[in-house]
């Protein structure tokens, strides 16, 4: 097909389910902290608070749209605008999945792979600075502008031991395309070992793992790196004041920021959307298993006697997880979905993993943040980026 | 295709780059910079330099202009006001730099009339691979001398922007 | 296809830098100044890989590599001047920081 329809339809595809990702990533959030805080959570609108997305975007655009008289108009409207483009285009570059062949075309699933993909992804986060700073400024608050300041000053120094825990792996997969590193964590060692970032000889790329996500986390401002936008020290920083859609377009910007850099995370380190133990023993039927598990769980829950008002949504759910374990059976559509399964199951792991951080972790105080930046995880990058260096020199 | 491309963007640079120099708020001309500096980066692409146009992006439009935001932001330095300037400067400025750019122009025209086309994809050698092989075997003195060089900024710019000791 | 002839590149990368040239020397804040240095810069640089697809050689990125890399020290250490120069005088018009001229 066309070359240009097929990238369209691709486009459409990724588009439509990365924001119902967000949209549902937030609600994943809120339950899960509140879980861990020992409370419910959105529980009132539609089953387990399943609809408080859809009433978030209610509410979010039927809110007056204030611009207040003093900002600087051009910046003010085009900060928030920059920050989510930005943000939405950096997920171009990652690779879903596998090669798959629909309408008689063999083609893959990532939007565009590029020879510099890694590049592409530093360069986009470093621009993204600018949606925040300028927001800050824009505002003409002196709390958004020490909260954009703060956020942009953070961004941008932990930047520097994200690109050098990037290049360990880098040194390693000798390529910068991330569809390459993908397939250079092919194969199993001994049979069961997968060839992924983390166990490659010569020097497996744990620290480069460690660095990397806790410098992810300083990138996306969540906790324990959030202070430019703790509601109670900064008056919600750069966003103060933005109100309705322009505040769901950082949101939004943020969480966005958060799936890219999990989907880097995978892709880097966790082999991407390869499985877990070779497909010889049997890995095709786990996410079947997984499902059918799910779907004998919520079955359980939903039949309980004691459920006497909701008793219909758990095994509802569970129908739907019987019938997704069903499809993922059909060998037909495996090629195409079992790659997108495992890439699924280890960034949403990852995404639990920021979420259980925010409700676990206080803050830190920003001059503690910026001192770990320069003085504990910029010399630890570099000397395991010196050791990996070292290790591939000696050995390959 | 190319030459639609290089047209859009060359067009982008320019008119960023006459922006920046008219705008009277250097918040704008800093914005028209990065506009600059991100229409160089596709121009660069289509000339088949992918590393540099990578690189433009991150290190020019993505800290350098970062710095410069930073600093115009924290001396909130307000919009310039015109005042006195020299009757030579406005009645010969605009006059003198077109010819200037007209002499220029013609001696690129004249003494290059054998140039090839451009076209996207012409030039392959401009990936990470080959710039780092070139970078780190027949350039590695200038590599060397130019990382002491940033060493020496940023003890430069340390010392100078550090709160004085009472 | 036709492609797009090299001397257009040149000619754009002339132009961005007579901008620069005109922006240094007719605007008095001294970090409009300083971003008109970075315009020329910029023009030269699209000056060298424009002639490194000329003789499809690498070299040319190399330069423009290193100019990036010295222009990225130089914002660093004359921003670091330009605060300085704020902090004393207050102003950011480089006409008034003229007390050594008689």
């Amino acid at each position: 097909m066309n070359f240009f329809l097929l990238s369209l339809i691709k486009a459409v595809v990724v588009a439509f389910v990365l924001l119902t990702t967000l949209a549902y990533l937030q609600w994943v959030e809120r339950k899960v902290i509140a879980h861990i805080q020992v409370r419910i959570g959105p529980s009132r609108v539609g089953p387990h608070g399943l609809m408080q997305p859809l009433a978030d975007v209610i509410k979010l655009i039927t809110k007056e749209d204030l611009i207040p008289p003093y900002v600087n108009k051009f910046l003010y409207l085009a900060a928030p605008f920059f920050a989510v483009t930005m943000a939405l285009i950096s997920i171009s570059v990652i690779p879903f999945g596998g090669p798959i062949h629909i309408f008689g075309d063999n083609t893959w699933m990532q939007l565009a792979d590029l020879n510099i993909g890694v590049l592409f992804i530093l360069a986009v986060s470093s621009v993204s600075v600018y949606g925040i700073a300028l927001a800050g400024w824009a505002s003409n608050n002196k709390y958004s502008l020490m909260g954009g300041l703060r956020s942009s000053a953070q961004m941008i120094s932990y930047e520097l031991p994200l690109s050098m825990a990037i290049a360990a792996p880098l040194l390693l997969a000798n390529t910068l395309s991330l569809r390459h590193i993908v397939e250079h964590q092919e194969g199993f060692y001994l049979g069961f070992i997968p060839h992924w970032s983390i166990f490659q000889t010569p020097m497996p790329q744990i620290f480069s793992f460690i660095l990397f996500l806790i410098a992810a986390f300083a990138e996306t401002n969540r906790i324990p790196f959030d202070l430019p936008e703790a509601e109670n020290e900064l008056v919600a920083g750069y966003h103060t004041e933005y109100s309705s859609m322009k505040f769901a377009a950082f949101f939004m910007a943020e969480y966005s920021n958060m799936v890219t850099v999990c989907a880097m995370t995978t892709t880097l380190f966790l082999g991407g959307w390869l499985p877990l133990w070779p497909a010889t023993a049997g890995s095709n039927f786990v996410p079947a298993i997984v499902f059918l598990l799910a779907g004998a769980i919520a079955l359980y829950h939903g039949l309980n006697p004691v459920r006497r008002r909701d008793g219909f949504t758990l095994p509802v759910v569970a129908v739907v997880f019987f019938v997704l374990a069903a499809v993922f059976l059909i060998p037909a559509l495996q090629g195409a979905l079992l790659p997108l399964f495992w890439f699924a199951a280890k960034t949403g792991t990852l995404l639990f993993v920021f979420i259980w951080i925010r409700g676990t972790l206080p803050r830190f105080r920003y001059d503690q943040l910026m001192a770990f930046a320069w003085k504990f995880m910029f010399p630890v990058a570099v000397l395991n980026l010196l050791v990996t260096g070292l290790m591939v020199a000696l050995f390959s | 295709m190319d030459v639609i491309l290089f047209l859009i963007f060359a067009a982008i640079a320019v008119v960023c780059g006459l922006n920046v120099v008219i705008q009277s708020h250097p918040i704008s001309s800093a914005i028209s910079l990065i506009g600059v500096m991100g229409a160089l980066a596709v121009l660069y692409l289509l000339l088949g330099a992918e590393f540099l146009a990578a690189a433009q992006v991150i290190v020019y439009a993505g800290a350098v202009m970062v710095l410069f935001v930073f600093v115009i932001m924290l001396l909130n330095a307000g919009a310039e006001i015109r005042h006195g300037r020299s009757l030579i400067a406005q009645v010969l400025g605009i006059p003198l730099l077109f010819t200037f750019l007209g002499l220029m122009l013609y001696f690129v025209q004249h003494m290059l009339p054998g140039t090839p086309d451009v076209h996207f994809g012409g030039f392959k050698h401009g990936t990470a691979l080959d710039v780092g092989r070139a970078l780190f075997t027949q350039y590695l003195l200038p590599f060397e001398v130019v990382s002491v060089l940033i060493l020496i900024a940023i003890l430069g710019a340390v010392v100078l922007a550090q709160k004085e000791m009472e | 296809m036709p492609g797009v002839p090299l001397s257009w590149y040149l000619i754009l990368s002339a132009v961005l830098f007579s901008l620069g040239v005109a922006g240094f020397l007719l605007r008095r804040n001294v970090i409009t100044v300083f971003m008109s240095i970075e315009l020329m810069l910029n023009g030269v640089n699209l000056s060298f890989i424009a002639f490194s697809y000329q003789w499809k050689q690498v070299n040319g990125h190399i330069f423009s590599f290193f100019v990036m890399v010295v222009a990225a020290a130089e914002a660093a250490v004359g921003l670091a001047i330009i605060l300085t120069v704020f902090k004393n005088r207050s102003t950011l018009n480089i006409d008034e920081v003229s007390s050594l001229k008689d």
